[in-house]
Formats: C-alpha cells, sequence, structure tokens
C-alpha cells in the first residue's frame, strides 16, 4: 500500500515536473524568436491620449502578421513618470514606452539604457525636436510624437468691448513683436477695461523662459547658472512688472483658474495646441474664445512626447521598427485627427488633413495651418539639465508668491536664489 | 546488551502488544517519536505564530533596515547603487529651512484637526447615548463621511475653498466678511485642511467614543441621580472619567495619522507642493517630493527616519503620559505595573521598619495592622 502510494505520488511529481519543463521550453523557444519570424508579442506604454486607436495598430499588425501589439494606457504622465523611473534598467517595461518633455532631462541622465534611434530617420523631425532627444554622446534616444507649438488665444468678445480689433488676423498684427509690445497692449487693456489681461505671471514666464537658450544651467558643464543669469532676473522683473497690473493671478490648473476660462477674467492666455481642448472643455457655451497666429518674441513650444525603446527589452529590434512606424508622417497624422496632437515631424506640415484642420468653438479658426506656422517659428532648443524642473518649479513658486501678496519681488527673489543654492 | 534490558519489560507490561521477539529497532522508534512530540511541543507554538513574523520581516523590518541603509547614501533609484555619505543627507534634511516649517505645519494642522475634531465628537456621542429615536440611522449618519475616501473630499473641499470663487468666500462676502485667503495665508490654509480631516473622522472618532459611553454601568447613573446630579454633573462626574482609556486610545491613533497626514495638503492645490511659500506644506508630503518629485531617496529615506524618530518620541511622551494619567480598564482598582511594585516595596519598608522598631520590646509576630496600613494606590 505504502509502496504504491509514494509511487503515485512519484509519478504525479513526474508529470508536474514534465510539464513545467515543457512549459519553460516553450518560453525559452519564445524569447530566442526575435529574429527569426515567429510570432511576437510587442507592449506600448503611453499616457492620457497619443491617438494610437485599435484601428491604427491594427494596420500595422495587418502588414505584420507575426506581430501583435498590445497598448497599455496609464492615466496620466505622472503615473508614467513613476513606473518609468522604478522599471528602468530593470524588468517590466514595455518594449516601446512613451515619455513627455516635462521628465525628458531625467530620462536623458540614463540615455545609456535606451536603444538609440537609427540614423536615418533622424530627418523626419524639426531639429529642435531631435536636439532635446540627443546626449552628449550625440546617441538619439527618442522617436519624437507631438509637439505643443505655442500661439495667443484671446476672448474677442472682451477685446471688442476695450475697443481692440477682434479678427485674429488684425490682432495678430497687434500682438507681432516681443514681450515688452504684448506688456504694452496688456497695458491699454487694463486701462480701458481696469479688467486682467493675461491669465497668470507663472503661465507667461513659461513661454518666456522656453525662449532661453541656457537659462538655469550650464550646456556644457551642467552646472546651475540660474541664479547668475541677468536674462532670468530681466524675465523675473519683467513679467512681474506688468502682472501687477494686468494679471488675474489666477494659478494654471487652479479650480479658480478654470471658472476664469468661462467668466472672463482674462482676455489672453498663451496657448499651446493642446489648450484648445482644455478650453473648449472646460468652457462650453462661451462663444468669445479665439487664437491668434502670433507669438510674442518669435515662437515657443510648451510639452510634447517621445516614443522611447528600453536597450535590454525582449523584442528590441521589432520594437524600433514599430515606433519607427508609429512616428511616421502618415501615423501622425492619424493621431492627431484620433487625439489632436501635433505632428512634431516637418513632412506632415504640407498635409491637408492637418492644414486644412477648423477649429469649429474658435469661430473656425483655421488651427491646423495657425499652429504648422507656429510650429516652424520655433527656433530655440532650450537646454535642461538634470535640475532643470526643479529650479524652474521653485520660480514658479516664488512668481506666486509676488502674485498672492505673500512676499514682495525682491523678498521673493532671494528666497529662490537661496532654495536653488541648496539643490545639487 | 540493550535488548535485555528494555525488551522483557516492554513485553511484559503489554500482553496485547506484538508476540513476536522485540526487534532492538523498537525503543528507537518510540524516542524518535518522543522526540518529535518534543518538538512538536517545543516549536509548534513558534510555527504557529510564525506567519505574521515572517511577513512582517518580508514586508515590514526589511524596508525599514533597507530605508536605513539607503538614508546614508547618494542613492540612484534606476541603477540600484549608491554611494555611501554617512549623516550628509540627515544633516542636509535638518539644515534645510522648508523641513522645520513642514514640521510647524505639520503640528499646526494635527492640533488643529485633533483637538476641535475630540471635543466634537465627545459632545455627539453624549448626545448619541440619550434617548434618542431612530438610533441607528443617527449613528449611521455621523460615520457617512468616513466612507468617502480622503481625496474625493479634499477635492471637494479644495473648490469650495477657493481664493476667488469658492463657496466659503462667497457666503463670507454675503454676510459681509472679506474673503479669507485660503491659499497664501498659512494659517487660513491650515485651518481648511484641518476642516477636511475633522470632517471625515469626527463620526468615526464619535462610534468608537458612544461604544466607550455604553460600556459604562448605568448604575452609576442611577446613583448619581438619586444623589441629586444634574445631567451635566453626571457627564463631568462620571462619563468623562470613565472614557479616559478610550480616550487616550483615539489620541495616540489621530497623532499618527495626523502626524502622517498627506492626502488632504497633497490635493488641497493643483500642484500638490505645499504651497508657492510652503504654507501647507507637511513633512509627509516634502518626503514624497524628494522621493518622487525629485528621485532622491538617499534624502527622503533619512527623512523618513527623522519622521520615525519624531514619532516614536511622541509616542514615548504619550506612553508616559498614558501611565500617569490613565488607569488600564483591566484593573480598574490596581495601579499601572510601576504603582504597584512602588507601593509594595514601600509597604514592604514600612513593615521592615515596624518589625524592627518592634522587635526589641516583643519579637512576637508583626501586628497585623501593617497589611492595612500599605499606602493606598494613587487615584
Amino acid at each position: 500500500m505504502k509502496l504504491s502510494r509514494r509511487t503515485k505520488a512519484l509519478a504525479a511529481v513526474a508529470g508536474a515536473a514534465s510539464i513545467a519543463l515543457l512549459a519553460s521550453g516553450c518560453a525559452s523557444g519564445d524569447a530566442g524568436a526575435d529574429s527569426a519570424d515567429g510570432p511576437i508579442e510587442l507592449t506600448v506604454a503611453t499616457f492620457n491620449d497619443f491617438g494610437y486607436t485599435d484601428e491604427l495598430l491594427q494596420e500595422y499588425m495587418d502588414e505584420n502578421p507575426n506581430v501583435t501589439v498590445v497598448q497599455n494606457k496609464a492615466a496620466t504622465s505622472n503615473d508614467a513618470r513613476a513606473n518609468y523611473f522604478q522599471k528602468l534598467g530593470k524588468k517590466g517595461l514595455a518594449d516601446v514606452e512613451a515619455i513627455e518633455v516635462d521628465w525628458l532631462p531625467e530620462v536623458m541622465q540614463y540615455s545609456d539604457l535606451l536603444a538609440e534611434v537609427p540614423a536615418d530617420v533622424k530627418d523626419r523631425w524639426l531639429d529642435w525636436k531631435v536636439d532635446a532627444a540627443t546626449d552628449a554622446d550625440g546617441r538619439l534616444i527618442g522617436y519624437g510624437t507631438d509637439i505643443g507649438p505655442e500661439g495667443v488665444c484671446y476672448r474677442s468678445d472682451l477685446f471688442a468691448a476695450a475697443g481692440l480689433p477682434t479678427d485674429r488676423e488684425e490682432v495678430a498684427k497687434l500682438l507681432e513683436g516681443d514681450w515688452a509690445k504684448y506688456f504694452e497692449v496688456g497695458a491699454d487693456y487694463t486701462a480701458k477695461t481696469g479688467k486682467a489681461f493675461f491669465d497668470s505671471a507663472g503661465g507667461t514666464y513659461q513661454g518666456m523662459i522656453n525662449q532661453v537658450e541656457a537659462a538655469y544651467e550650464d550646456p556644457d558643464s551642467g552646472d546651475i547658472i540660474a541664479t547668475d543669469n541677468a536674462e532670468v532676473e530681466d524675465l523675473y522683473n519683467q513679467v512681474l512688472d506688468a502682472s501687477a497690473t494686468q494679471s488675474a493671478h489666477l494659478g494654471q490648473w487652479s479650480d479658480d483658474w478654470f471658472a476664469g476660462l468661462s467668466n472672463g477674467a482674462y482676455a489672453t492666455m498663451l496657448c499651446p495646441g493642446w489648450m484648445l481642448g482644455v478650453i473648449s472643455g472646460n468652457a462650453e457655451g462661451v462663444t468669445g474664445w479665439d487664437v491668434a497666429n502670433v507669438f510674442p518674441n518669435g515662437g515657443g513650444n510648451w510639452g510634447g512626447s517621445y516614443l522611447t525603446v528600453p536597450a535590454n527589452g525582449a523584442h528590441v529590434k521589432e520594437a524600433q521598427k514599430l515606433a519607427d512606424w508609429l512616428t511616421a508622417p502618415e501615423q501622425q497624422i492619424k493621431a492627431f485627427v484620433n487625439a489632436g496632437t501635433f505632428p512634431s515631424q516637418t513632412e506632415a506640415y504640407s498635409d491637408e488633413a492637418l492644414t486644412g484642420y477648423v477649429n469649429e468653438y474658435f469661430n473656425n479658426a483655421p488651427v491646423g495651418q495657425i499652429f504648422t506656422d507656429r510650429a516652424k517659428a520655433v527656433d530655440v532648443a532650450p537646454f535642461k539639465g538634470e535640475f532643470y524642473f526643479q529650479i524652474n518649479d521653485a520660480m514658479q513658486k516664488a512668481l506666486t508668491r509676488v502674485e498672492d501678496g505673500t512676499q514682495d519681488k525682491q523678498a521673493s527673489w532671494d528666497q529662490w536664489v537661496s532654495e536653488v543654492q541648496a539643490i545639487g | 546488551m540493550t535488548s535485555t534490558a528494555t525488551a522483557p519489560p516492554s513485553s511484559d507490561a503489554r500482553p496485547d502488544g506484538p508476540s513476536t521477539s522485540p526487534t532492538p529497532r523498537q525503543p528507537k522508534r518510540i524516542a524518535f517519536g518522543h522526540r518529535l512530540t518534543k518538538w512538536d511541543l517545543k516549536l509548534s507554538p513558534y510555527l504557529y505564530i510564525s506567519p505574521f513574523f515572517i511577513l512582517f520581516i518580508v514586508i515590514g523590518l526589511f524596508p525599514i533596515a533597507y530605508t536605513a541603509v539607503i538614508s546614508f547614501m547618494d542613492w540612484d533609484l534606476v541603477r540600484n547603487t549608491g554611494t555611501f555619505i554617512g549623516f550628509d543627507q540627515y544633516v542636509y534634511v535638518l539644515g534645510q529651512p522648508k523641513f522645520w516649517i513642514a514640521l510647524r505645519n505639520t503640528f499646526s494642522i494635527f492640533l488643529l484637526s485633533s483637538v476641535p475634531q475630540l471635543l466634537l465628537a465627545i459632545f455627539i456621542a453624549a448626545m448619541l447615548d440619550q434617548n434618542i429615536r431612530a438610533k441607528t440611522f443617527w449613528r449611521m449618519g455621523v460615520l457617512l463621511p468616513y466612507v468617502m475616501a480622503p481625496v474625493a473630499v479634499a477635492l471637494i473641499f479644495s473648490n469650495m475653498f477657493g481664493d476667488k470663487y469658492g463657496l466659503v468666500n462667497t457666503l463670507l462676502g454675503n454676510v459681509g466678511i472679506p474673503p479669507v485667503p485660503w491659499h497664501s495665508d498659512a494659517f487660513a490654509s491650515h485651518i481648511a485642511i484641518a476642516t477636511m480631516v475633522n470632517f471625515r473622522w469626527t463620526g468615526y472618532n464619535t462610534l468608537i467614543l458612544l461604544a466607550a459611553m455604553q460600556a459604562i454601568p448605568r448604575d452609576y447613573y442611577e446613583a448619581a441621580a438619586i444623589d441629586g446630579a444634574g445631567k451635566f454633573r453626571q457627564f463631568t462626574a462620571i462619563t468623562v472619567p470613565s472614557l479616559r482609556p478610550t480616550l487616550i486610545f483615539v489620541i495616540i491613533t489621530s497623532t499618527i495619522g495626523g502626524l502622517q497626514i498627506f492626502d488632504e495638503p497633497r490635493m488641497y492645490d493643483q500642484y500638490g507642493t505645499g504651497g508657492a511659500d510652503s504654507q501647507w506644506l507637511t513633512i509627509t508630503l516634502y518626503l514624497y517630493d524628494i522621493g518622487w518629485g525629485q528621485w532622491n531617496f538617499g534624502r527622503a529615506a533619512a527623512l523618513a527616519w527623522i519622521l520615525f524618530l519624531i514619532i516614536l518620541a511622541i509616542g514615548v511622551i504619550n506612553l508616559l503620559v498614558t501611565q500617569r494619567v490613565v488607569r488600564d480598564e483591566g484593573r480598574r482598582d490596581a495601579g499601572t505595573r510601576r504603582e504597584q511594585r512602588r507601593a509594595a516595596a514601600s509597604a514592604r519598608r514600612s513593615l521592615a521598619a515596624r518589625t524592627e522598631a518592634t522587635a526589641e520590646p516583643e519579637p512576637g509576630p508583626a501586628p497585623t495592622d501593617t497589611t492595612i496600613d500599605t499606602p493606598e494606590v494613587p487615584r
């Protein structure tokens, strides 16, 4: 009896072991199929909405029958960022991982852990889009997806009430010039109406600082130069002098700021392409919003994303091929139609689907053409090193302190200087 | 040799046992069984409680120890490497004005939330303890805010406390009070955040205190009523003293919760970094920002340990206060251990002194009243 029971048990163990062996055999066969034509599964991790619909991904699967593409969407860019840095260099990242420019400088510190973008596709993107994702060794590690070229959004009804031109081409002419010109018009508007011209010092400063090539850090050494940079101090003073009378003092993304979108608390706002959706989504029923083909002091970019391929993934070659395909101009146009993500590929700018795009909410403004022009006007790729966002965050808080009256201009600047000196 | 010594008695003692000649193996088997039983007796209790401790070591002790190691390093999360730099991270954190502001804010919010919350909870519990209609309805009612997720509470309240277009300031404006700068004045922001905490936790504490109130024997109240004590006197002389142990529990849990407050200040504005001038930056918020905002895990780990030590220190203070002020429920008439020991020691001393004093004239047995003389436990 005992013996037979033991044999039964042995048989069971042996059976289980052989099944396990079979299973592991299958798994190892899978991993080895990278270069062969065996069926593989590629994962793409994105956040918010990249415009990569199931239909778009199906197109790729139809062209490459051996590949199955699965998309994982994180709710926000912050979730994606936390996940990215916890797994980078280890296991668990998707084959193709999306990153946002906000945390691109942090990613660049680990550019050696990412696969390089082949040289033959580099010409596809705008120069400054490529420069931002190229590390010190000249390796490009991100496939550019979308960008955020900036125009000026304005309330034509409020402009009319102040006796200013309301037509978007005339407004563009009115605001054409540098920041001094923008604030001059603002002073005029404020004098005539007694109301605020722009939303906040912080949002406006963001547009200004993104035009400075080396704002906070030395591009060569990476040393922090923010506190000694006269250009930064000038912008700080310029925006705060104007905001004393012209700003609604509503910090961007605050509840009050959202309320201000519909109640006319401010007449203009610096406006990246993706901001149009924010405005139309939060100020339904407001008919006055329009967008002008102009940006103070030339062009400006705010936001945008890249696709990266972790170098230790299971199917690096296949993943690169997929990232290449997804960021090709044809696909990016489709993504734009799907989700409004503005392409970073120069070839896409002549596409009818983009240039002919009209936004009904903004009084039928030809936003496709406007933002294509705004994208071409961007000529500076600001250097953003390891500490850029920490310093800029401290600067935003310094501006807020002055705006909400907690501190005066000088005291707030001094506190910012001491905070920046403690960084590192 | 051995078989002759052991085998005969065993076979004799158990006539119904195996009739065959005993093999020398048999005693060995018994010995092994004995050993098993011995192990069973000695090891089993530990085995039975081991799942908790193994789990605790894996998910509790190990991370705590690992945090301590990392706190002495300049740690790179992605590459999983670090260089040992001694106490530099601690020195840096303690040298930051932000840290001290965060500590101030944490205590300020903690006091602003705990004190009114407890007073209110005692009051509501006392009301619910009365003979009212639809008891269950009211009791469930006070617990309702607790069911809401803290983030949802924070979102709703943050909207109400908007500086310009918020509900609270609009209402204040209607009665002629100037708007309160909820997001720029530190104290105002603490009040707003404390309000969220109070909203959520008052009902929870009320129910705990209510349970404690219902455990008080009704005879006390009857006796007090016969003696002519009014409702208020009954409340101060019977209810409140009986609540002490429960109050200590509630105070300790709200201390731990209060010092780790995170959700409410994080959701208080759109950035979640504690305000432009760190008006409502709390310790945990600062910790989160260093860890997940700047990816500086060495520094975050150092701050985590500092927070741990702060909570530990406050826990010890709590314990001392508890020992001094409140007696354990289970031993209503006895003191704390220390008081018992002290009482016993002084009793022994006085006994010894008496016997010594009375030894010369009359070496008889110690007077019986010494035992009665042992000092009463101070109430």
